[in-house]
């Protein structure tokens, strides 16, 4: 029986290293979307474009200026003159934000008044919009304390002093790149597993496999051996990625991440070849793999938090192997977590894989025609 | 336009070479070609796998260009981009692009459009088309839901929309029951009698017969041209049909093929049809020779060889039956087996048993439930009532020991494309739990039986249709089964690779395995010891080859060839149901 299960996984092996398009598939788009996700995907701004509709003449809104102007995060693009020039700006995207200053503000500052700054902004990608807004209210906050300091009104009663725990300087590579470890671990071991059964069925070998001794759980170890394995050697990759080339600090314990990885790549496998045992052609195959994958990464936690969604898509997510996941690889790159720290993320992928691969093999006999 | 075609010859090629690039080896498929088409006839094209067949009727149709030498279609030399010339070709390819989910009266809309034709013309046009090839009250089905035959009529409809004076054919036959492929070759007849020039390539000699004139390609080159009688007419006085007191068929047929003398032997009702050399072969004693007339088979054979060059060592694939045991005997026994997809019955009531050693054939129709019936023996799909035995067994519900005792083969040869003939092998000796020596013995018999062994490390993929089809049975064979399961295991092979594989089934059988076989080919039937009828998921009729016949005997037809007889058969049971739906 193991030299059935080793047969059939050494086939799956050569069937997919011998082929060069499926060999690039493996290597190819994993690595591109490492790049694109740890480089180009970042919740930060930098030269944020905004301008200027600047109408006191005093030297206070300058100085309010001058430290836009010194700061990274800004970049001005116009200086305006008259009301009728902000709306086109933000129409055409030319600025995000437009900062109004009236023509009393240092007038009104210096007689202790307050002295009010609007800010339009574009809305349209909110996210972005309270970003940006947050780093214009530090700009003036920073602001506020320095004039009351120099210009001696006493300080304010109270002051908030923050410290970001586990990424102090709340960096967003850091929360992301870990995130992307399990992304991909999951497309690629999907991509494995969820054709490897159409493809059969396609060509008609599986009929093939199903007359020969085999019994159904050997052919589902047979199909989840390579997977797993790919899933495994995929995953350490992108993980020594993150730590050797994109700095993310690794703090838990690299047996709590390998514990993770393997029951998590047990459970995508397992609903890999789901939905693979579902599908008649490849085509299906790869559009059910997909089907999944969409719904599982908006559901996972990966770039929206969970605990923001309402209560009926929250409950949907107790199903998503990445969910769990994900806590674990934060888990054990930020929060420094061991086995113990992540047992409760291990049961429910467990209960995951056994309930999709149960599926699976079920799944095989059933669906002939 | 008809008194231009007349006159100059639709098609004519000039030293045609074509080279194609496979990888790093250049294959020269056409090589130093020339033809001329006689004008208003149907030309038939005939060869082995790879003989050149499709490379040339796609540079008749404008989609390849050749390396060397010149094509003159309508003594004009277009190409592709002549839309003139292009208008005036119908060109089928072997799987015609049929779009599946649209329905036949929009496939036809579709193809009318593409080809340009004014919507006034077009609905003419398919009129009569739907009225030729009897698809009318199929308008509203789906491409995908016609049956084999019909798909097939439907394509040469969608060839046929713009009358073109040249029709080109790519097997239209292939994977199409005999019914069917009796309707398409009448459409094809009533082409000819309205002037259009015909080649169609086929690897059925019944077809061949019926053509004006035969082109016979072999590597690239043309073998001979001209008509049916210029094949068949030197081989007069040299084929007979044999029979023998009491020897089986089978038997007759390999002491004949090792005669010397004798260049080929086939089993055909009634007796063995031989082939001999210029000298005459003395009759051996119980032996009845009688004179036939040459067929085109034989002329084919004549100036190809018989294939596996007579003798096929085949090595004790099983062991011999055992004595005592009661039911030895039957070994596959099925009672009123019935399967339901949905509210869609495809296979009602069937029963009969097969013997051990039997060579089992089940006939039919497409879509007669032949497949179906073959899943449910082997226990790939569950019956929806009935019984089933084989080898004493429900396969449904039998373990992988059971299993290990069958061999099967299904259609389209299920082999991993990418992997090599070697791993193939190895794949399927260890998923039949074989291991370390016995692997190797198994193996190695297999590449020396079935002569794989230059084929070694080329991916299954990349093999001729032949060799894929040897591959096959020898990944089937690897765990010396003793029943066997064939699924059209002919189908798109060639004439000569047919009857290779057929001399290695009948030396299986001889050796005690069970075969059971579905075929699209009657002449294929008589190989057979015992067969059953299949039509519309029914069992029509079972019996020996000759009992089959005999039922199909009438006054105005007392000697029905089988495929008479099953077209016969059919249509009795078939035609109040035809007309009904």
């Amino acid at each position: 029986m193991p030299a059935r299960i080793w047969a059939l996984a050494v086939k799956e092996f050569l069937a997919i290293l011998r082929d060069k398009k499926s060999r690039f598939v493996l290597i190819g788009p994993p690595l591109i979307q490492l790049l694109v996700f740890g480089y180009a995907a970042t919740f930060d701004l930098h030269h944020i474009p905004y301008a200027v509709y600047n109408r006191d003449p005093g030297f206070a809104s300058r100085e309010l200026l001058g430290d836009f102007q010194g700061s990274r995060a800004f970049r001005r693009v116009a200086t305006l003159t008259r009301d009728g020039q902000i709306a086109p700006l933000i129409d055409r995207e030319k600025a995000l934000l437009v900062l109004q200053i009236g023509p009393r503000f240092t007038e009104d500052l210096l007689r202790h008044r307050p002295a009010p700054v609007q800010v339009i902004i574009d809305g349209r990608d909110s996210n972005t919009a309270t970003i940006a807004l947050d780093y214009v209210n530090s700009i003036l906050l920073a602001f506020d304390a320095r004039w009351a300091r120099d210009h001696h009104w006493g300080r304010p009663p109270t002051q908030l002093v923050t410290r970001a725990w586990f990424n102090p300087n709340l960096r967003s590579r850091w929360f992301i790149v870990p995130g992307i470890v399990a992304l991909l671990t999951l497309v690629v071991t999907l991509l494995v597993t969820g054709l490897s059964v159409a493809r059969e069925r396609e060509q008609g070998t599986f009929d093939q496999l199903l007359v020969t001794p085999m019994t159904p759980w050997e052919i589902l170890a047979g199909k989840a051996l390579p997977g797993i394995l790919v899933g495994a050697v995929e995953g350490t990759f992108i993980t020594l990625m993150a730590v050797f080339w994109f700095g993310v600090p690794f703090l838990g314990s690299v047996l709590a991440l390998a514990v993770g990885m393997l029951l998590f790549l047990l459970a995508a496998v397992g609903v890999g070849l789901m939905i693979s045992s579902l599908s008649t052609t490849q085509q299906q195959g790869l559009l059910g793999v997909f089907l999944f994958l969409v719904p599982a990464i908006i559901l996972s936690g990966f770039a929206t938090p969970i605990a923001n969604m309402p209560a009926a898509v929250r409950v949907l997510t107790y199903a998503n192997p990445l969910r769990y996941f994900l806590v674990i690889v934060r888990g054990a790159f930020l929060e420094g977590d061991g086995l113990r720290a992540l047992g409760s993320q291990y049961w429910p992928l467990a209960i995951i894989a056994g309930l999709s691969m149960t599926a699976a093999a079920w799944l095989f006999r059933r669906r002939l025609r | 336009m008809v008194a231009e075609t007349t006159l100059t010859s639709p098609l004519r090629l000039e030293g045609v070479r074509k080279r194609f690039q496979r990888g790093k080896e250049s294959v020269l498929a056409l090589d130093g070609l020339d033809l001329d088409l006689a004008p208003g006839q149907v030309t038939g094209l005939l060869g082995p796998d790879g003989a050149g067949k499709t490379t040339l009727l796609r540079l008749a149709a404008g989609l390849l260009r050749p390396s060397e030498g010149r094509v003159f279609l309508f003594g004009r030399e277009g190409g592709a981009e002549d839309k003139d010339l292009q208008v005036r070709i119908g060109y089928m390819p072997q799987r015609f692009g049929l779009y599946e989910d649209l329905t036949v009266q929009e496939n036809l809309d579709l193809y009318s459009d593409l080809q340009g034709l004014d919507p006034e013309q077009a609905r003419h046009r398919q009129d009569e088309l739907l009225t030729l090839t009897a698809l009318g009250p199929f308008g509203k089905r789906r491409a995908g839901a016609l049956s084999g035959g019909m798909k097939q009529k439907l394509g040469l409809a969608c060839a046929l929309l713009r009358a073109p004076p040249l029709l080109l054919l790519d097997e239209p036959t292939v994977g199409v029951d005999p019914i069917a492929r009796r309707e398409l070759w009448e459409i094809v007849q009533g082409l000819r009698a309205a002037g259009t020039t015909v080649l169609m390539s086929t690897a059925y000699f019944d077809e061949a017969e019926r053509c004006d004139s035969l082109v016979l390609l072999h590597q690239g080159r043309l073998l001979r041209q001209g008509s049916p009688e210029r094949f068949t007419e030197p081989l007069r006085g040299r084929c007979y049909r044999v029979r023998h007191a009491d020897e089986r068929r089978r038997a007759l047929r390999e002491s004949l093929q090792q005669r010397p003398g004798v260049r080929d032997a086939r089993i055909v009702a009634d007796g063995v049809r031989v082939l001999t050399g210029p000298e005459p072969v003395t009759p051996e004693a119980g032996e009845r020779w009688e004179p036939m007339p040459p067929t085109f088979e034989d002329a084919f054979v004549d100036l190809l060889g018989s294939g596996g060059a007579g003798s096929v060592a085949t090595a004790s694939a099983a062991s011999p039956v055992s004595v005592g045991d009661a039911a030895a005997e039957t070994v596959v026994e099925v009672k009123e087996l019935r399967k339901c997809f949905g509210r869609y019955e495809a296979v009602k009531s069937s029963t009969f048993t097969v013997r051990r050693g039997e060579i089992f054939g089940l006939l039919g129709a497409n879509g007669a439930g032949k497949t179906t019936t073959f899943r449910m023996l082997c226990g790939l799909l569950p019956p929806s009532g009935g019984s089933l035995r084989v080898a004493g067994v429900d396969m449904r519900r039998a373990g992988s020991t059971a299993r290990a005792r069958l061999g099967y083969v299904a259609q389209k040869f299920a082999l991993y494309g990418n992997l090599s003939v070697d791993q193939n092998l190895a794949f399927f000796a260890a998923a039949y739990d074989l291991g370390g020596p016995a692997r190797r013995a198994a193996m190695a018999r297999a590449r020396e039986e079935f002569q794989l062994a230059p084929y070694g490390a080329v991916n299954a993929d990349d093999l001729p249709l032949g060799i894929k089809q040897r591959l096959a049975l020898a990944c089937a064979l690897l765990h010396e089964p003793t029943i066997l399961f064939l699924d059209e295991p002919t189908s798109g092979v060639d004439p000569l690779t047919r009857r290779e594989f057929w001399q290695r089934i009948n030396a299986l059988a001889a050796q005690g395995v069970t075969v059971l076989i579905t075929t699209h080919f009657m002449d294929e039937a008589e190989y057979c010891d015992r067969l059953v009828l299949m039509s519309r998921g029914a069992v029509l009729a079972q019996g020996s080859p000759t009992e089959l016949r005999t039922l199909a005997q009438s006054p105005d037809r007392p000697d029905p060839s089988m495929e008479e007889a099953f077209i016969q058969l059919i249509e009795a049971h078939e035609s109040p149901l035809r007309q009904a739906s």
